[in-house]
């Protein structure tokens, strides 16, 4: 009678411990896991976009194969995120120096309507001189997001204006086009600058 | 309506009562330190301006609105960024500053807003921002204008 008590609560230990394993699958690598924006950000390689630079050239994912990626959204109406992003971006490009001269570093807005290929030569000869601004039609902008799985939406505002909501990670591409990592918005500088040199050094190795 | 009458309300209340009315937050009893804003590209972009301020007195003060001639729309603004990393701003309303404590308006959280400009930011130039306080009391500071890619005050 005893022991039979024992063997129950044994199995009852057994199989509280069985669901939580199950739970924590469940929750943390099964179908139930959270799916943070960048686990899904496809290669540059699957992506397919036409897009133009400050400089009038017509660009797409081909542009970036071959050497490693930093990549962003933003909007040059923007007045605290964007302009942070960019100094930040700026200030991970000086620290690497000589290291950050092969990288393409590219700046996409997600409000096309206000920001033509002349008003984004201008925003970006603002920072760093390895940034380049790229613009296009919204449908060619909806595509390029939706490869990098990046959301964005339309808000008003009280002005009458509108402003832009939109993902402000920094996306980091290997030479091969192959998704690395991101940068959150606001990581600090001692986290950011080793991920872009992981995404630098997959360089060599990455290349398919 | 009914918040602003219920709040008079209690203010007769504790004067009736004897206890002592709140002062006027005013130069010195609100520290205003670093702040700084970036330049703008023309009139048509909002601008932000960032800073700490600090309440010095023994009484809570809260932060009501703000005014300045550069901006017609000068507002405090909170930009959040959701799990999905995802940034969104929006109108912060109120700011009760505990005594002795205070807070930092800084790139990715809270902004003065500077909506409508009057007239482009420029660089090297500075412009006064009044803080509004729910006790009638203002603070103004003269805020410095630094070039757009800037990270800090110090920039
Ligand atoms: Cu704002």
């Amino acid at each position: 009678m005893r022991r039979r008590a024992i063997l129950g609560y044994g199995a009852a230990v057994v199989g509280a411990v069985a669901l939580m394993l199950f739970v924590g699958w469940w929750r943390v690598d099964g179908p139930g896991a959270p799916a943070p924006v960048g686990q899904l950000t496809v290669a540059l390689t699957e992506m397919d976009f036409r897009l133009t630079d400050h400089e009038g050239n017509v660009v797409g994912p081909e542009a970036l194969i071959g050497r490693p990626t930093m990549a962003f959204f933003g909007f040059t109406y923007c007045p605290d995120v964007c302009p942070t992003t960019l100094s930040d971006i700026s200030g991970w490009l000086d620290d690497l120096g000589d290291e950050a001269d092969e990288m393409n570093v590219v700046f996409i807005t997600v409000d096309p309507e206000r920001d033509t290929v002349e008003t984004m030569a201008e925003y970006v000869g603002y920072f760093h001189p390895a940034i380049r601004g790229w613009t296009g039609p919204e449908e060619q902008i909806a595509r390029v997001a939706d490869g990098f799985r990046a959301t964005y939406v339309r808000v008003p505002t009280e002005s009458g204006d509108y402003t832009m909501n939109h993902t402000a990670s920094v996306f980091l591409f290997a030479a091969s086009g192959r998704f690395v990592t991101m940068i959150d918005y606001h990581e600090p500088r001692e986290f950011a600058v080793p991920k872009i040199r992981r995404a630098l050094e997959e360089e060599t190795e990455g290349a398919t | 309506m009914k918040k602003y009458i219920l709040t008079g309300t209690l203010a007769a209340l504790l004067t009736l009562g004897g206890l002592s009315v709140p002062a006027l937050a005013g130069p010195e009893d609100v520290v205003v330190e670093n702040a700084w804003s970036r330049a703008s590209i023309g009139m048509n972009r909002p601008g932000a301006a960032y800073m700490t301020i600090r309440n010095t007195s023994d009484e809570p003060v809260t932060l009501i609105g703000l005014t300045t001639p550069l901006a017609m729309m000068p507002e405090i603004h909170e930009t959040k960024t959701n799990a999905e990393g995802v940034s969104s701003m929006s109108p912060a309303g109120e700011i009760v500053i505990a005594p002795g404590e205070s807070i930092a308006l800084e790139p990715g959280g809270l902004h003065a807003m500077l909506m409508r400009l009057q007239e482009p930011m420029t660089e090297g130039d500075t412009f006064p921002l009044t803080l509004l306080f729910d006790d009638g009391g203002e603070v103004t500071v003269e805020v410095p204008i630094l070039g757009i890619a800037a990270r800090g005050p110090e920039d």
